[in-house]
């Protein structure tokens, strides 16, 4: 079936996010969650003394954070259903001139992003490597026996930063899904509306759609009017 | 026309920014962990003042050297100085009950010694004021045959123990006061224990019950694999400062 109308065809939602991205996606970010309540319930003063049974909060918050990498992991060595998470991380990995115009302030209205942009790309490295932070280090501090006081404080100390680092990122991250609810739709349902996705990812939409997304003049979301979200 | 699905690019171009925050981010996990105890206690020595006079209560969210509250049960258990009792039984002559004036009423005693958790964090030259548990025992009469110290909380789980002659040390209290005020139900007031030369899951928190016991019987942690001689230093694999 080709496509071969004069005028572009009604657009048909494109699909973002396959099984497997949102199957990972979603483990993570229970099991995600459920590391920064009960890290907060043991550790963070008025919390703590709000929830207490320090013995089950202390077994759920280990075995999650040993279960937390299982969910990537698997993505990552699914030989064709890992395929789509896989092509992700790579694009992730990489920064053109794009992310660099996004990243600017001055910039950042003409940026172009492909399927993701530079401040999701930021977003999902530091959580990776806030990810296997915590993980190395919260085994330290369950078995603790092996190492020496001063390299146990230390582990608790980055420990304790890095989780600081993560409840913010994580944060933001809800927050910006919650005022895109084509985005969170993506992630939920794994598609997303073609318009949307030729405002936000123009550059992933010519590569979807193999058409052009260039604003036409005078289309609604061809001036820079306030619709656009300001930079940071 | 072009195709409609067009294959993905078999690698994104591009220069791997990604991977250096990672890497990056790695480096400083690990230069943390082999810094950080050096990094803390500057921190705790310059920044710590100030968050502990910080009003908004947000300062209580950041890791420094302060008290963290434990519980093992759902809430803090709250019991007004006019109902307090403490009991003493057990091998005992005759056990009796304390009310907190009684406590009160008997010689006091001041220790300012470190807090030290086993989990890691200490608290410096903490004031404490209460009676020796010793003269608590004394009240009751310790009977012949008896070898050690059972308490019971009124959170209705925790317990601890010490040998007898742990227990008579001058610097093992039944505390009443922490920093010159009454000790708050957070703190597991209005009465609790303080072991000075243990690790602090041997100081109970609402202390309820003494019971005189003819053998040690290990605590709430203790069944779950904490020592039962937890001597700050040499004992749960640690080698802290004593306090």
């Amino acid at each position: 079936m080709t496509t071969a109308a004069a005028t572009p065809p009604p657009a048909q939602p494109l699909d973002r996010f396959d099984r497997t991205e949102r199957a990972v996606h979603w483990c993570t970010a229970v099991l995600g969650l459920t590391l920064l309540a009960t890290g907060a319930a043991l550790y963070a003063g008025p919390i703590s003394t709000l929830v207490g049974r320090r013995d089950l909060v202390r077994t759920v918050h280990v075995l999650a954070g040993i279960i937390l990498p299982v969910p990537v992991v698997i993505g990552l060595l699914l030989p064709r259903r890992g395929r789509a998470f896989r092509a992700d991380v790579q694009e992730l990995n990489r920064f053109d001139d794009d992310d660099r115009r996004w990243l600017r302030r001055r910039t950042h209205s003409r940026a172009r992003p492909a399927k993701f942009n530079a401040g999701q790309k930021l977003n999902a490295a530091f959580l990776a490597a806030a990810g296997v932070v915590m993980f190395v280090t919260g085994l330290m501090l369950r078995f603790p026996e092996r190492f020496a006081v001063d390299i146990r404080t230390g582990a608790t100390f980055v420990h304790d930063w890095f989780a600081i680092g993560v409840a913010l990122a994580v944060t933001g991250h809800i927050v910006f899904a919650l005022r895109d609810s084509d985005a969170l739709a993506g992630m939920w349902r794994g598609r997303v509306q073609a318009a949307w996705a030729r405002r936000t990812h123009p550059r992933w939409y010519e590569r979807v759609t193999g058409q052009r997304a260039d604003r036409l003049a005078g289309s609604p979301d061809g001036n820079s009017s306030g619709r656009e979200r300001a930079p940071r | 026309m072009e195709p409609v699905t067009p294959p993905r690019p078999a690698r994104p171009a591009g220069t791997p920014v990604g991977r250096r925050v990672v890497l990056g981010l790695l480096g400083v996990g690990a230069i943390g962990v082999l810094t950080g105890a050096r990094i803390q206690d500057f921190l705790e020595r310059t920044v710590g003042p100030v968050v502990a006079k910080d009003g908004t209560g947000l300062g209580a969210l950041l890791p420094f050297g302060r008290f963290r509250f434990y519980t093992v049960t759902g809430s803090f258990p709250s019991r007004s100085a006019d109902d307090y009792r403490l009991r003493v039984r057990g091998l005992v002559d005759a056990p009796v009950e304390l009310t907190y004036a009684e406590l009160r009423a008997m010689e006091p005693t001041n220790l300012t010694r470190d807090f030290q958790c086993v989990t890691g964090w200490r608290v410096s030259d903490v004031q404490w004021r209460g009676v020796r548990l010793a003269d608590v025992l004394d009240r009751a009469g310790v009977a012949a045959g008896a070898r050690a110290v059972r308490f019971t909380s009124f959170d209705g789980a925790y317990t601890e123990s010490l040998t007898l002659e742990q227990a008579r040390r001058r610097d093992v209290i039944v505390a009443y006061e922490l920093e010159g005020s009454p000790v708050s139900s957070a703190h597991g007031g209005p009465v609790r224990l303080y072991v000075a030369p243990m690790y602090g899951y041997k100081s109970l928190k609402w202390l309820d019950t003494i019971e005189v016991t003819d053998k040690v019987v290990p605590g709430y942690w203790e069944n779950r694999g904490y020592d039962v001689d937890a001597w700050v230093g040499r004992s749960n694999g640690r080698d802290d400062e004593a306090t």
